[in-house]
């Protein structure tokens, strides 16, 4: 018994030094140090986020050096420069949560920036709504993040609802143009049975009963999806006006497939996630005339003191980056969040968490990412989901209108192309 | 539910379509059905990893069309290397579970489809691919009714195998031993053959099958590392109704899980689909109990 008590209390003693160790570190994380104003986040460099993690990261690191390079924040006539603490979270939740209570306890962080993904952002919002420290997120965009009451949670992108929601007003306006009422709109609608393609419905329902659409197809796709044809038939039956999938890579990929083997033609087709699916490489002109949504493109007429326009922030990006081909957005969103953080800071003159907190409520910020205004569930109100339509393989903006480089191309006929191209 | 049945009543014609569609794909379930009977009737190993032998085979595949080759022409090499490839396994996991009971084969298999599934994951990514084969749509019907080339290329190609198997299982010395040792391996054995190499021979072939059904799959359906799944059940569906050693029935079976998936997609919706076919495993396997309890009445 003896030697055995003897080396547990051995073990004890060597876990106390280094725990102590480690408090006795800490301080190095204050949440202002000298004149450093440090955040802190906990996002993904390791696990299946790792590329989005590291897109999201890039972008906060990118906002943080250009605030710097122009002068810092200047809080109460003191000039203060910005940093990041970063943990990796190897793109599990749970490992989120954890290394927030680390960031916060001991790390005595008290402002903090979000992970990457809805997940972890759902595991970390817990975790800064106890120790009341805001956190400003940009890579999370579940519906459910918004409708669990927190104060401290606030989004610069638009939520999941919002993706689809788009597409349907311009299937309104375009009926609306043609001399047509918006209601006489028939929508078919494939979506995927899981969290976020269900959140894109709804919105899209939300939206079709604003104008009283009706849908005539209401499919949901299961999670091993490989076969859309008994839909795509429905379709041809049918003619709706507007087709809309939302189902991941695999949605897009089968979809757009199929819906060109069998010749059908929908006057408007919008699709989720046709950059991942690689649609332009993979059907060539077969993609020509889908919409696609998302968050940001650098096409768009933002403009904001810090970065400049949009197409600004996409050379400065590409410019500092190598190892990137285009910006991916994931990275504007997280520079977004950053000018968010910087500009409350200077209108707040303070560090107070609890001043910053409604500081941050009452954003109202024009930046190159789209224009920022908190509702009270704390998701961005004022920026719209932009549509881009797939035009001779490129991705251009057709909506909403007021930001558009291009026009729609209207309708989309079978087999891709449109009626504007075939004439051409 | 009832407007979709009205649709298929008012416009006959897209009855074809679906039907058409789920025809064409139904050969290549049938493939994989094929090996899958082959496999349980020789070694009576039920191979959990049918599917993801399918997946493996359509990723070879997607590989080699990835360097120019045409998918078509890639079933070939792909064929080859999946009969190597089944060979492997069958000396590294199958023959050590053969002679046990049920439950250890069972396991084994299971714990194999598993071992793909992530090693694809690791390999290919967890993205969905496609292999495009490049050839033309067919209208009929006034365009009402479309029928791909690739799928009637797949169905004649798979015809075209189902021919070359039952010529080959009724004349080779290979084929005959096959069935000798399906029969009775123990009377096979005595009789001089070599059952250890027929069961290798078997599951390399089924391998070799599924190869096939995967190319064919990945240009006219979709590839991801997780979906084998979906073909282990329709494999096993088709088997199961169909009856151990019974090509015709095996063939009949998954012409029509082609067809009935089809329809429950487009009555019932997408989300139905496989379902249906996991319902009629079910229903296979209550049918057959019953059945077998009339043979046992008629025993006594």
């Amino acid at each position: 018994m003896r030697p055995l008590f003897k080396r547990s209390a051995m073990a004890l003693a060597v876990g106390m030094a280094i725990t102590v160790g480690t408090l006795a570190g800490a301080p190095a994380y204050a949440k202002v140090d000298g004149d450093k104003i440090i955040l802190g986040s906990a996002i993904s460099l390791t696990g299946k986020y790792s590329q989005e993690g590291k897109n999201a990261r890039d972008g906060y690191d990118l906002a943080v050096k250009m605030i710097n390079d122009k002068g810092g924040v200047t809080v109460a006539g003191k000039v203060y420069k910005l940093e990041i603490a970063y943990y990796d979270d190897e793109s599990t939740p749970a490992r989120t949560a954890q290394l927030l209570e680390r960031l916060i306890n001991q790390d005595g962080i008290k402002y903090v920036l979000g992970p990457y993904s809805s997940g972890t952002t759902k595991a970390a919002a817990p975790v800064t709504e106890k120790y009341k420290i805001p956190m400003v997120e940009a890579e999370g965009a579940s519906r459910s993040l918004f409708s669990q009451g927190y104060r401290y949670m606030f989004a610069a992108l638009s939520t999941s609802e919002q993706y689809l929601a788009s597409a349907i007003a311009l299937a309104a306006e375009v009926a609306v143009k043609n001399g047509k009422k918006a209601s006489d709109v028939k929508v078919a609608m494939a979506f995927e049975n899981d969290p976020f393609s269900l959140d894109v419905r709804a919105g899209v329902l939300e939206e079709m009963k604003k104008f009283g659409m009706t849908a005539v197809i209401d499919d949901k796709l299961p999670r091993d999806l490989s076969d859309m044809t008994a839909t795509m038939t429905k379709v041809k039956a049918l003619k709706p006006d507007m087709l809309v999938v939302s189902g991941h890579t695999k949605g897009a990929t089968t979809a757009g497939r199929q819906l060109n083997e069998m010749n059908i033609a929908v006057p408007l087709v919008a699709f989720t996630h046709c950059e991942s699916a690689d649609l332009v490489d993979k059907f060539k002109k077969g993609a020509d005339g889908i919409l696609c949504p998302t968050q940001w493109a650098e096409t768009l007429s933002y403009k904001d003191p810090v970065f400049g326009s949009a197409s600004d922030y996409n050379a400065l990006f590409l410019k500092t980056y190598k190892d990137y081909d285009t910006v991916p957005y994931q990275a504007a969103q997280g520079s977004a969040a950053v000018l968010i953080w910087a500009d409350a800071f200077k209108r707040a003159q303070g560090f107070d968490t609890e001043k910053l907190r409604d500081t941050l409520a009452s954003t109202d910020l024009e930046t190159f990412y789209g224009h920022i205004k908190f509702g009270p569930a704390g998701n961005n109100i004022a920026k719209p989901m932009v549509l881009r339509q797939i035009q001779a393989g490129k991705y251009n903006v057709v909506a909403p209108s007021k930001w558009a480089s291009h026009k729609l191309d209207y309708p989309r006929m079978a087999g891709g192309g449109t009626m504007k191209q075939a004439s051409k | 539910m009832w407007d979709n049945i009205q649709i298929l009543v008012a416009a006959p014609v897209f009855n074809v379509q679906l039907l058409l569609n789920g025809l064409l794909i139904g050969a290549v379930f049938g493939l994989a059905a094929y090996g899958l009977a082959l496999v349980w009737g020789v070694t009576n190993v039920k191979n959990l990893a049918q599917g993801d032998f399918v997946m493996f085979g359509g990723y070879l595949g997607y590989e080699l069309s990835k360097h120019g080759l045409h998918p078509i022409f890639a079933l070939i090499p792909v064929a080859a290397v999946m009969y190597v490839f089944g060979w492997i396994v069958y000396k590294l996991v199958v023959s050590r579970v053969i002679q046990r009971e049920l439950f250890t084969s069972l396991l084994a298999t299971f714990g194999l489809a598993i071992v793909m599934q992530q090693s694809m994951n690791l390999l290919f990514g967890p993205e969905v691919r496609t292999v495009e084969s490049g050839f033309k749509t067919r209208e009929l019907f006034d365009g009402l009714v479309t029928v791909t080339d690739i799928r009637m290329i797949s169905f004649v190609l798979c015809g075209l195998l189902a021919l070359a198997l039952v010529l080959f299982m009724k004349k080779s010395r290979m084929g005959q031993a096959i069935r000798a040792t399906a029969q009775d391996a123990r009377a096979a054995r005595v009789m001089g053959v070599d059952t250890e190499r027929v069961y290798a021979f078997t599951f390399s072939l089924n391998a070799a099958i599924c190869g096939v059904a995967g190319v064919l799959i990945s240009m006219i359906w979709v590839l991801q590392p997780f979906y084998g799944i979906a073909y282990s059940v329709r494999a096993f569906v088709i088997v199961t109704a169909a009856g151990l050693g019974n090509l015709p029935g095996v063939i009949v079976m998954a012409l029509g899980l082609g067809a009935i998936e089809q329809y429950s997609g487009f009555v019932l919706g997408a989300q139905f689909q496989q379902a249906t076919v996991v319902g009629l495993l079910l229903i296979a396997l209550i049918w057959r109990r019953l059945l077998l309890q009339r043979h046992r009445q008629a025993l006594q």
